[in-house]
């Protein structure tokens, strides 16, 4: 049975990628990796492409060992994983339709992001001119008797992101959800290769409004990574810092949003009251409400002072005077809870297949949580518990991030208690060398993954993988067997990101 | 739930004053020309709101506008399901080519008389975004805008005072029949 290790020491070690190791394999070895996936032996971080090459992240199933495998694909093509791992299907189909690197072997050969409206085929790879006309997006069939479909978006009823629902349905229950996105493609990866750091800063903090600090959290470490730079130990505290606002804000927001796709409103109105105090707080100690653009390679862009921690402190001492009333009020209304429990089951099976991350996964029995199994600074130096549940249904998902809130405020507790003195940045110096760098912070939603090469102090290639790759196709094997009004309830407590996905 | 409830009774309510509109908004608004219709509206107006290929950080924001601190209800704004009980398309984003279809039938779908805002800096000329393969632009390469909110994202308050601006715009150019 080969390991991970055996499957890297068959290829060519790339030597400046950091901080895990990346081989280039040859086909056979990439087969037996698919293979291990597909056994559940490794677990799939990422897969992506280049204009000739593949790469897949994979770790194994603790997200110890983790390392990139690559593949050269001199004729454009290479032998399909998502065949085998049905996790890497909608990846697969993303490199097609970017770098027209076909899957040898892959069921589903639709298009994913591209809905032939750019005007060009392969836009990263060896760009064609479209094909005329856009032909309609084949949906997959239901049989049965008596079964209508239904389709939702991608313009929603709600202030929400955009994406296509087709629901086919017998009665009020649904019998298979299939998804549709790639509505906000904005071309990321595209605008990144050739920007300078700066830019390309900026970019990665525009991928999900909701994780600004998450995904810049992500890209600067892989920078730093590839470069070789340590931030100040000030920085690396004040990050995380940020990163507890940016999860406690979004799990506030969230509980209520989801009792609100419940019709209890009343959850809704004051968690929002609760979730605008933390926002205040952020804009009050980093310079805007969302903490965009203050993480960077090197550090931090701006310190917080005696006044903004004071004042992250008065709203944490808020909410924990007004949360445990709301909780309390959460679990003891007989009719929401009719809402949310058992339903929108998610099976703890799907979500090891899937490594899924995050709330999802840790409410399905995966305790899979960056910031524990990776313990990068300053959460090797903190006090936290990772809660799990098992039950998986919308209850759970709910409970999850009343537990997360509680750990977020112990954690920002103790950041603004030990937070060191020091320099907030480093300075970063460039090289004409190649350098590669990864990185993978614990965002509100789950892991985000950033892969880079510098070349000549520029981007040549950068990869942002958001958790809801991995979340996204579970909800509609968790949609199942509902009935289709509690589909707001079940997509909201997944709360997956569209822009995040379709980059 | 009572106990929540009841002491909402006796609290101050966390609402905030008004700000004043926005001028740059009031002076981009000095060009719409008045309909008879619009003093139908009387100074209430409904919002469709609609993400162009945003990064989903204006949709916070606009979330924020219904919280009890900028409470956008109070000023008889609110936020429908259907373009079809719309007054003003709000719109985010720099527009994806993947959603311009979609922008241009919610335009076509929204009854006249109508206005769009468009928020945020992609809205306004594609930002960070422009000039991708997968990008079309501003919103304003798509339909008519009336108004835009310029942030990234704009604070509540930014887009609670360009709001205020347009409803001061709507009701002041309405022409008696």
């Amino acid at each position: 049975m080969p390991s991970l290790t055996d499957l890297m020491q068959q290829g060519h070690k790339v030597r400046q990628h950091h901080p895990w190791p990346r081989a280039v394999i040859d086909a056979p070895a990439w087969n037996l990796a698919a293979s291990e996936l597909a056994q559940g032996r490794l677990s799939l971080l990422g897969l992506w492409g280049e204009p000739s090459t593949v790469h897949m992240a994979t770790s194994d199933t603790h997200g110890a060992e983790i390392a990139v495998l690559s593949l050269d694909c001199p004729d454009r093509n290479y032998p399909s994983v998502g065949m085998h791992h049905p996790p890497a299907l909608r990846l697969e189909r993303t490199v097609n339709d970017l770098f027209g690197l076909s899957a040898q072997g892959l069921p589903d050969s639709r298009a994913w992001l591209d809905h032939k409206l750019w005007g060009v085929r392969y836009p990263l790879g060896d760009r064609v001119d479209a094909l005329p006309g856009p032909a309609p997006y084949r949906f997959l069939a239901a049989e049965g008797d008596g079964l209508h479909q239904i389709a939702v978006g991608p313009v929603h009823a709600g202030i929400i992101e955009p994406g296509h629902f087709r629901f086919t349905a017998s009665g009020e229950t649904v019998v298979r959800l299939e998804q549709r996105l790639g509505y906000t493609h904005k071309g990321i990866e595209g605008l990144m290769s050739g920007a300078d750091l700066e830019r390309a800063t900026r970019l990665a903090g525009r991928v999900s409004g909701d994780s600004t600090v998450a995904f810049a959290y992500a890209f600067s470490k892989a920078a730093e990574a590839a470069l070789e730079v340590v931030a100040p130990d000030r920085a690396v505290w004040l990050r995380a810092l940020m990163a507890e606002l940016e999860r406690l804000a979004n799990h506030l927001g969230d509980i209520g949003a989801i009792c609100n796709d419940a019709s209890f409103t009343l959850m809704h109105a004051h968690c929002s009251v609760l979730r605008e105090s933390v926002l205040r707080a952020s804009a009050h100690a980093f310079g805007h409400r969302l903490m965009r653009d203050v993480i960077v390679p090197g550090g931090v862009t701006r310190d917080v002072n005696d006044e903004g921690k004071e004042t992250i402190q008065a709203t944490l001492d808020n909410i924990r005077l007004r949360f445990p009333a709301m909780v309390e009020l959460y679990d003891i209304t007989a009719s929401l809870q009719d809402r949310t429990v058992d339903t929108g089951v998610l099976k703890p099976a799907l979500v090891k297949q899937y490594a899924a991350g995050g709330f999802v996964g840790r409410a399905s029995g995966r305790g899979f949580d960056a910031r524990r199994a990776l313990a990068y600074p300053p959460y090797d130096d903190l006090r936290f518990e990772v809660p799990v549940l098992n039950e998986g249904d919308v209850n759970a998902r709910v409970w999850i991030r009343v537990r997360e809130v509680e750990q977020s405020l112990s954690l920002i507790d103790q950041i603004l208690d030990r937070l060191p003195a020091g320099a907030l940045r480093t300075n970063v110096v460039q090289t004409p060398k190649v350098r590669e760098g990864m990185a993978i912070v614990e965002g509100f939603r789950g892991d985000v993954l950033a892969w880079l090469r510098l070349r000549d102090g520029r981007i040549e290639r950068c990869h942002l993988r958001d958790p809801s790759w991995f979340q996204w196709p579970l909800l509609e094997a968790a949609i199942e067997n509902n009935i289709v009004a509690d589909f707001p309830l079940c997509n909201k407590s997944f709360n997956c990101s569209y822009s995040g996905h379709d980059l | 739930m009572r106990k929540l409830l009841f002491q909402s009774l006796f609290r101050r309510p966390f609402t905030e004053a008004a700000p004043s509109p926005d001028d740059a908004a009031v002076a981009e608004l000095a060009t719409i020309v008045g309909h008879a219709a619009r003093r139908r509206l009387g100074r209430s107006l409904s919002i469709r709101e609609v993400d162009a290929g945003s990064c989903n950080g204006c949709e916070l924001e606009i979330h924020a506008l219904n919280n009890a601190y900028y409470d956008v209800e109070r000023f008889g704004l609110r936020f429908v399901a259907s373009p079809r009980h719309a007054d003003v398309l709000m719109v985010t984003g720099p527009v994806t080519r993947n959603m311009r279809d979609a922008l241009e039938r919610t335009y076509q779908a929204t009854p006249n008389p109508k206005w769009v805002v468009a928020i945020g800096d992609c809205a306004r000329d594609g930002g960070c975004f422009a000039g991708s393969y997968a990008v079309v632009g501003g919103v304003s390469e798509v339909i008519p805008v009336d108004l835009h909110i310029s942030g990234c994202p704009p604070t509540p308050t930014a887009m609670l005072q360009g709001l205020l601006a347009l409803l001061e715009r709507v009701d002041a150019s309405a022409v008696t029949i």
